[in-house]
């Protein structure tokens, strides 16, 4: 519930009533009494404790006539539990493989998981497989029925054809009635279509929407739509259906049956290639070191950026004054940016700028100024200097830097 | 460049605007790339029409001749293609990743892939290095980061618009070149029987739904500013704490490398 403070009138009108029973329960501490001289006496501490009146601001009333209301009335805020949905004996199963980009559910995932709910309905289950380790916490609020974790080291890192070798074992194993992935550059697709080219489904692409037993997804460059059939395995778009909001579930680990089969992969992972950061479109970037007016010294900022990997952004003021290039401003006049951690360093977080970086998942702000916008957007935020801040956080990445190559030789 | 036999599968596109039939921006992408490895060696093939004019923006882009499955409109590509590659020394086959007119689905070189019994690579970017019978390459991912791969061959690859950009077709040689029509069997897709095209229509907008049970919530969320709280905020540290909590999101996030 809301920490508006309210009169209580009820409370007010018992504490004037002498009859009700509760009216003793709500009288106050008494401020003023008849001594036994006859003298009025007064206790001031009382007074002078005063109430809280209405609008949360403190009162003191010293006629002595505010009565009632005592304190702050509080509900206490009870956390809001969904109601649980519980599927016993599912009577078919609809896997859905979310890309779990950074280890946890995306929005994207959450849509699909959205859709799969929608599919399953009272009788189905929604099972998610996932592979390798996940940082997710709340698989339960996003529609998961059933949890089967792949786990392996074949299953590590870029191995399409060992998850796909897996895949096909769960659908021997629970034969689910549809197989649900994102259609997304970050693994989906691609997992997708080779899983459909292994199976012998027909997959509906790019779907948008499913209505009934239809589904319609974008044809050739986007320019048609096509509509068909709903197929056993549904590559999605982002935003295919309303994420689930109102349930929770129960997450119950599936164990697969067998092994999964072993095969020598064909396609090595030799790991990634450093790119250079400035050469990725600031759109695309993964991580960007962000700077303001708050930014005293900027060849330090530069070779902050260099030292982390980052891609370098500013904002506005830092671009006005002529530290930045223009293409580097983040917000609604520059670029909006979709970085998965955003490290913002003195910057205010003016609302112009705060549009920019809607899309981020994770924004980190260093500013002097506990009470900026910033901060109230921000995951974590380190109050202090950033030069200093800067500074340590570079020796801290040299040095995690050294201990790799001693662990490497 | 290496002596590769090299296979580019072409399609015809459409402009995004006008619509008229041009060369498939990705398929021009992959002949690109199959020109800097094997230069005047990359064959083309297409499976279709041989009279399409817009196949010509392929050979303009410097080969002479472009080999034609011959098969009328609605046919499947697949099976001619499978027959088609099995019987050759390929040993590469570049393709985009998905047409640019019909279904789009971007199945094709999977399928192409998984009949031959191939591996296969998405979003091919460069070629390093050819090793017997080894190839090592770089994938590129999203977000402009580059993966490197070393794949057995002979392999099936797929480029998307990380690949580099296709060079510009000329006039003359795009007249000049041959086009050369196979005979061959035709077999029916049965999708476009049952599944119906039509023009796209715009994707209804989300709706931002706010779940407030009191008019107070609901105010809260109409006016709120930045969605703040819940943000863990470190004051009066000093600069190396701060400095070692930021590294530990950074690390627990897997942004530094
Ligand atoms: C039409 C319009 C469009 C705009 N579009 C954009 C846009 O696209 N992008 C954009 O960014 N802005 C835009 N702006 C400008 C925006 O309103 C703000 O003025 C701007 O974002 C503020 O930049 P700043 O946070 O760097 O500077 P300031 O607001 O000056 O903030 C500096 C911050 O740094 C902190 N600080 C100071 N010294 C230190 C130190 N030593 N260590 C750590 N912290 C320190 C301060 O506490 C303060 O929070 C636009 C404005 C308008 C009117």
């Amino acid at each position: 519930m809301s920490d508006i403070i309210r009169r209580d009138p009820r409370a007010e009108w018992i504490a004037r009533n002498r009859l009700h029973p509760l009216h003793a329960s709500m009288q106050k501490a008494e401020t003023s009494w008849m001594g036994p001289n006859g003298i009025v006496r007064k206790n001031p501490h009382v007074i002078a404790a005063g109430f809280v009146g209405p609008a949360g601001l403190k009162r003191i009333d010293r006629s002595g006539a505010q009565q009632g209301t005592v304190g702050k009335r509080s509900n206490a805020s009870v956390e809001v539990q969904l109601p649980l949905h519980i599927i016993e004996q599912p009577a078919f199963h609809i896997c859905v493989v979310p890309d779990m980009v950074g280890g946890r559910l995306s929005s994207h995932d959450k849509d699909l998981l959205g859709l799969a709910r929608k599919l399953a309905g009272d009788s189905g289950a929604v099972v998610a497989v996932i592979f390798g380790e996940d940082k997710e916490g709340a698989f339960d609020t996003a529609g998961v029925d059933r949890l089967l974790r792949v786990q392996g080291d074949a299953f590590d890192g870029y191995a399409p054809e060992a998850r796909v070798l897996a895949l096909s074992a769960v659908e021997s194993q629970l034969a689910p009635r549809h197989w649900l992935l994102p259609d997304s550059r970050t693994g989906g697709g691609e997992l997708g279509r080779r899983l459909a080219a292994k199976l012998g489904e027909r997959p509906a692409t790019r779907v948008w929407q499913v209505a009934g037993e239809q589904a319609i997804g974008r044809a050739g460059s986007g320019q048609q739509d096509i509509q068909r059939a709903l197929p056993r395995l549904i590559l999605a778009a982002a935003e295919c259906a309303e994420p689930v909001s109102d349930t929770r579930h129960e997450v119950r680990l599936l164990e697969l049956a067998e092994k999964v089969a072993h095969s020598l992969p064909r396609v090595e992972d030799l790991g990634p290639v450093a790119v250079d950061p400035a050469q990725i479109p600031m759109a695309e970037a993964e991580f960007i070191l962000s700077g303001g007016n708050g930014v005293k010294d900027w060849k330090m900022f530069h070779q902050a950026a260099i030292a982390l990997g980052a891609t370098e952004g500013a904002s506005r003021v830092a671009v006005d004054d002529g530290f930045m290039p223009r293409n580097r401003q983040v917000g609604a006049t520059g670029t909006w940016v979709t970085a998965r951690v955003y490290l913002a360093v003195g910057i205010s977080g003016a609302i112009q700028h705060l549009q920019g970086i809607g899309a981020c998942d994770k924004v980190v702000a260093v500013n002097m100024d506990p009470g900026c916008d910033m901060i109230k957007r921000a995951d974590l935020s380190v109050i202090g200097d950033s030069a200093a801040i800067l500074a340590a956080l570079m020796e801290r990445v040299a040095t995690w830097r050294q201990e790799g190559k001693r662990d490497a030789a | 460049m290496t002596d590769l036999n090299i296979v580019a599968l072409v399609s015809v596109g459409a402009h995004p605007t006008s619509a008229r039939p041009r060369r498939a921006e990705q398929d021009a992408r992959a002949v690109e790339l199959g020109l800097r490895l094997a230069g005047q060696n990359l064959q083309l093939l297409h499976a279709g029409d041989p009279q399409a004019e817009a196949l010509r923006g392929y050979l303009g882009m410097g080969l002479e001749q472009l080999d034609v499955l011959e098969q009328p409109e609605g046919a499947d590509a697949l099976p001619l293609l499978v027959d088609y590659l099995q019987g050759s020394r390929t040993q590469l086959v570049l393709t985009g990743s998905q047409a640019e007119t019909g279904e789009g689905s971007g199945m094709l070189p999977f399928l192409l892939a998984e009949r031959l019994g191939w591996p296969m690579v998405v979003g091919l970017a460069e070629v390093e290095k050819v090793e017997n019978g080894v190839a090592q390459v770089l994938q590129a991912l999203p977000r402009g980061q580059r993966r490197r791969l070393k794949v057995r061959l002979p392999c099936v690859a797929s480029v998307d618009n990380a690949a580099p950009v296709a060079r510009q077709s000329a006039f003359g040689p795009a007249r000049r070149g041959q086009i050369e029509a196979h005979e061959v069997t035709v077999v029916d897709d049965t999708l476009l029987a049952e599944a119906s095209l039509q023009p796209a229509k715009p994707r209804p907008k989300r709706l931002k739904v706010i779940k407030a049970k009191t008019g107070a919530e609901r105010m809260k969320a109409a006016t709120a500013k930045a969605s703040g709280g819940g943000g863990q905020i470190l004051k009066d540290v000093s600069p190396q704490e701060g400095a070692e909590a930021i590294f530990k999101l950074l690390i627990e996030e897997g942004v530094l490398r």
